[in-house]
């Protein structure tokens, strides 16, 4: 006898089904999740785990917190980032220490899997939300992250 | 020809005014093959505007609203679009066959929609067989299905189209039916007569139970008709690529495409005007003014062809052995029994009738 109730249960399911998307239909307004791209660039703001491009955030005394360690480097699968580092002279210390001179981004090869950022120990780079990275000459995509002048937050090392 | 409203009997007299009768009789047909070309056309048209704006809504995106007003000439444009295109085809594909099977199915759904009463006497072919002539005309669009799978030398194509007779054949079984049932109140097969009947009630208030359970019957089995999710295992994107017309282009496609709109309003009109008395307003508000019986007719095909696109957008699709598990161990044994309370119903003059 379980005919008629496979009847109940089927109409019974489909109802409960048609009721979710019934829902969702009278709700459209204001659950609309389509970005009309173009339209709202001023006001456009991505998601938090969005992976647009690796940056380099500086504070307002121009210092990064790179050590220069090179564990990025070596966990690039594709060599994306390349660490142009220097020796120079620790004022606190008076010692020889590894610093680097240039971070070099080349984003054209990037392939955003994020191994760099998991694997930084000082969480010197991170993943920044702009995505417009459409250029006319390919050279403009190799970038420097860290910017001039700017040197060693202090106390990351500790 | 049947239209006879006074603006209609105006053109009628003024052209049979001008010209001999053989010649006048020639150009009233072709008006009116023309203007019942251009409501397929605008109907089409509206329809899959309709269809992805619902879509969208149901999804939570917003849907076409670029081209024109809201997008209102989007499928303007696509339309344009696809008249642009080249014709495309398979090298040993079957020439003859592949390029007539798209009129198979435009042909059918277009004569289907000239018996449908939109308002009072605006039909074009008031047959008395209506409901008969419905049901045998939209079963030819099969065979365009199936011409086309055949003659397109495409596996896709071929198991498309073999999945579309045996499923058009089994649910036409249902809806002739669950159609069957509801003739056993109005006692007639001629359409305006059937919403004549519909004066004292429509037929789904008048045969209330039997009459609903044949409802439900009818519109699983017309979304099945018309192939449509969630029996769109005809042309199941991610098995099939597009089924039976996937080695169409160009206008071609678009006449399947059309046609398969057009049958999905097609399949709302029937309904309306069995179960929902057709063009007559609910409880007779604007019984003196019949031009408005246009609106209701539309509006209450509308109202179906958006539960049709709701099923789609909610249920998941069918394995073939589930959809003909569902038409012959339940719609069909259910219709039997169906008929025979309607029948009981009727004998005992248990409808209501207001």
């Amino acid at each position: 006898m379980s005919y008629f109730s496979d009847i109940y249960n089927g109409i019974k399911t489909l109802l409960t089904g048609m009721s979710v998307t019934g829902k969702y239909f009278l709700t459209l307004r204001k659950g609309a999740i389509t970005q009309q791209y173009p339209d709202n660039r001023a006001t456009l703001k991505m998601f938090d785990r969005f992976r647009g491009e690796v940056i380099m955030p500086h504070n307002e005394d121009n210092e990064h917190r790179c050590t220069g360690c090179q564990k990025c480097e070596i966990a690039c699968p594709n060599g994306t980032i390349e660490i142009i580092w220097d020796r120079g002279i620790d004022e606190n210390t008076g010692k020889k220490k590894k610093k680097i001179d240039k971070f070099v981004y080349h984003l054209s090869m990037c392939t955003m899997c994020g191994l760099c950022i998991d694997v930084c120990p000082t969480d010197a780079i991170k993943w920044g939300q702009k995505f417009e990275n459409s250029v006319y000459d390919r050279t403009q995509l190799t970038r420097v992250l860290n910017k001039p002048g700017s040197k060693l937050q202090h106390g990351v090392e500790d | 020809m049947n239209i006879s409203l006074n603006i209609t009997k105006s053109i009628h007299e003024w052209l049979f005014s001008i010209m001999p009768e053989g010649v006048a009789n020639i150009v009233e047909m072709a008006l009116i093959g023309l203007l019942y070309l251009a409501i397929f056309a605008i109907l089409g048209l509206f329809l899959v505007l309709l269809e992805r704006r619902v879509a969208a809504w149901f999804q939570l995106r917003i849907g076409p609203n670029r081209v024109g007003f809201q997008g209102v000439l989007q499928t303007m444009a696509d339309a344009l679009k696809l008249l642009s295109k080249e014709l495309t085809g398979t090298v040993k594909a079957d020439k003859f066959l592949y390029n007539l099977a798209p009129y198979f199915v435009i042909i059918s759904s277009l004569m289907a929609l000239a018996v449908i009463p939109f308002t009072k006497e605006f039909q074009a072919f008031d047959i008395n067989i209506g409901i008969f002539f419905l049901i045998g005309v939209s079963s030819i669009g099969v065979i365009g299905i199936l011409l086309g799978g055949w003659a397109s030398n495409n596996k896709f194509a071929l198991i498309g189209a073999m999945r579309s007779g045996v499923q058009t054949i089994s649910y036409e079984m249902s809806i002739g039916l669950s159609l069957l049932t509801m003739i056993l109140i109005t006692g007639s097969l001629q359409l305006s007569e059937i919403v004549e009947v519909q004066k004292s009630g429509w037929l789904i208030v008048q045969g209330h139970i039997p009459a609903i359970i044949a409802f439900m019957i009818y519109m699983i089995a017309g979304t099945a008709e018309t192939n449509r999710a969630p029996f769109d295992l005809v042309e199941a994107e991610s098995e099939l690529g597009a089924g039976f017309h996937t080695e169409y282009s160009g206008m071609k496609f678009a006449y399947f495409f059309l046609a398969e709109f057009i049958n999905m309003f097609l399949i709302a009109a029937i309904a309306t005007t069995i179960f929902f008395g057709g063009w007559l307003s609910p409880f007779g508000i604007t019984e003196s003014i019949p031009w408005l019986g246009v609106f209701w007719f539309l509006g209450k095909a509308l109202i179906l062809i958006f539960l049709m696109m709701w099923f789609r957008w909610t249920f998941p699709r069918l394995r073939i052995d589930q959809l003909l598990t569902l038409e012959w161990k339940y719609l069909l044994p259910i219709n039997l029994v169906n008929i025979v309370i309607m029948a009981l119903i009727v004998w005992l003059n248990l409808t209501i009738k207001i």
